[in-house]
């Protein structure tokens, strides 16, 4: 991150729930790379002028019901739906990812890991497209060193989904041999077929400083900085 | 309301309390875990609160894609 930012600084919000507990490592990590992370509270109505959303790690509502079921219901959420439905980026990782899936916004499902037990390690990814908002700083085939840290992270499509997801090209990010916690084709994200919303377990938040292993996570949170500061400098649509 | 993991969906819990059902030396065969969720409503037409239940299953309190679930109507009128 020596690097100076470019300007303008694009605005993305960070979406802060009860149980969230990742939003500050996600603001950190994103002032780091040339944002200006905005934090919302779950229960505005409205979001802030921002080019980008991020729905951070943790765990919304004690993960009650199913983690993710009654954060999607919280009042800001409509006005990410709505983001997202103008095309708006919005990232959603670990929590945030059960989120987006329990909202529709990204199909499929996250289910207890097989293992039954907390995985919190590195773990390393593959690059399956490099063609997103949120992978465009990466190779196509490019190995990422970043942590996950879950309990409910397996992710699960039947087989029509799966098939779907191929042959669409939306599995984002497969976790490298072994997945840590059971998903179907070791999917580690995916994105929605518009390409503008995306949801990951590992945490590209926790992986931006030498300080704690790797800055792999910059990547990721480096690529949706550009395509933001990129919607930033185009006209706004009517 | 009695919510499951589908039948043929991988029940990582279930497979937990059988193997611990089996170590206290039950011959069980299969175990899956569900939730069950009671709901208190005031009085209302029984068709209309069946439709109501269905709707907060599908809703809510049910991933369709993971996970079946039965209403059970009990105490009414």
């Amino acid at each position: 991150m020596s690097a100076l930012p470019r300007e303008p600084k694009p605005r993305v919000a960070v979406i802060t729930f009860p149980g969230s507990n990742d939003d500050g490592d996600a603001m950190l990590a994103l002032a780091g790379l040339g944002a200006e992370p905005v934090p919302v509270w779950h229960a505005e109505r409205e979001l802030p002028d921002v080019q980008a959303v991020v729905l951070p790690g943790g765990f919304s509502y004690g993960d009650y019901l199913r983690a993710g079921a009654l954060a999607r219901l919280a009042p800001v959420m409509e006005s990410v739906q709505a983001l997202a439905a103008d095309g708006g980026l919005v990232l959603g990782i670990c929590n945030g990812f059960q989120i987006l899936c329990e909202a529709g916004l990204l199909p499929g499902a996250l289910r207890a890991n097989h293992s039954l037990t907390f995985v919190c390690r590195d773990v390393e990814v593959r690059i399956e497209r490099a063609d997103t908002p949120f992978t465009r700083r990466c190779r196509q085939g490019q190995r990422l060193r970043i942590p996950v840290k879950h309990g409910e992270g397996c992710f699960f499509a039947d087989p029509e989904l799966l098939a779907e997801l191929e042959a669409s090209s939306r599995v984002v990010l497969r976790y490298e041999g072994e997945s840590p916690n059971g998903s179907v084709a070791g999917i580690a994200g995916i994105a929605n077929p518009e390409g503008n919303v995306m949801g990951l377990m590992p945490h590209p938040e926790h992986a931006v400083d030498p300080l704690v292993g790797s800055t792999d996570g910059a990547f990721i949170l480096g690529s949706l900085v550009d395509a933001a500061r990129e919607s930033l400098a185009e006209p706004a649509t009517v | 309301m009695l919510v499951r993991p589908k039948p043929g969906i991988l029940d990582p819990q279930g497979e937990a309390v059988l193997g611990s059902l089996r170590q206290l030396g039950f011959a069980v065969d299969d175990a899956r875990v569900g939730r069950v969720v009671d709901l208190e409503l005031g009085n209302g037409d029984r068709e209309h609160v069946q439709a109501e239940l269905e709707r907060m299953c599908k809703q809510l309190l049910a991933n369709p894609l993971i996970e079946s679930y039965e209403i059970e109507l009990v105490g009414e009128e």
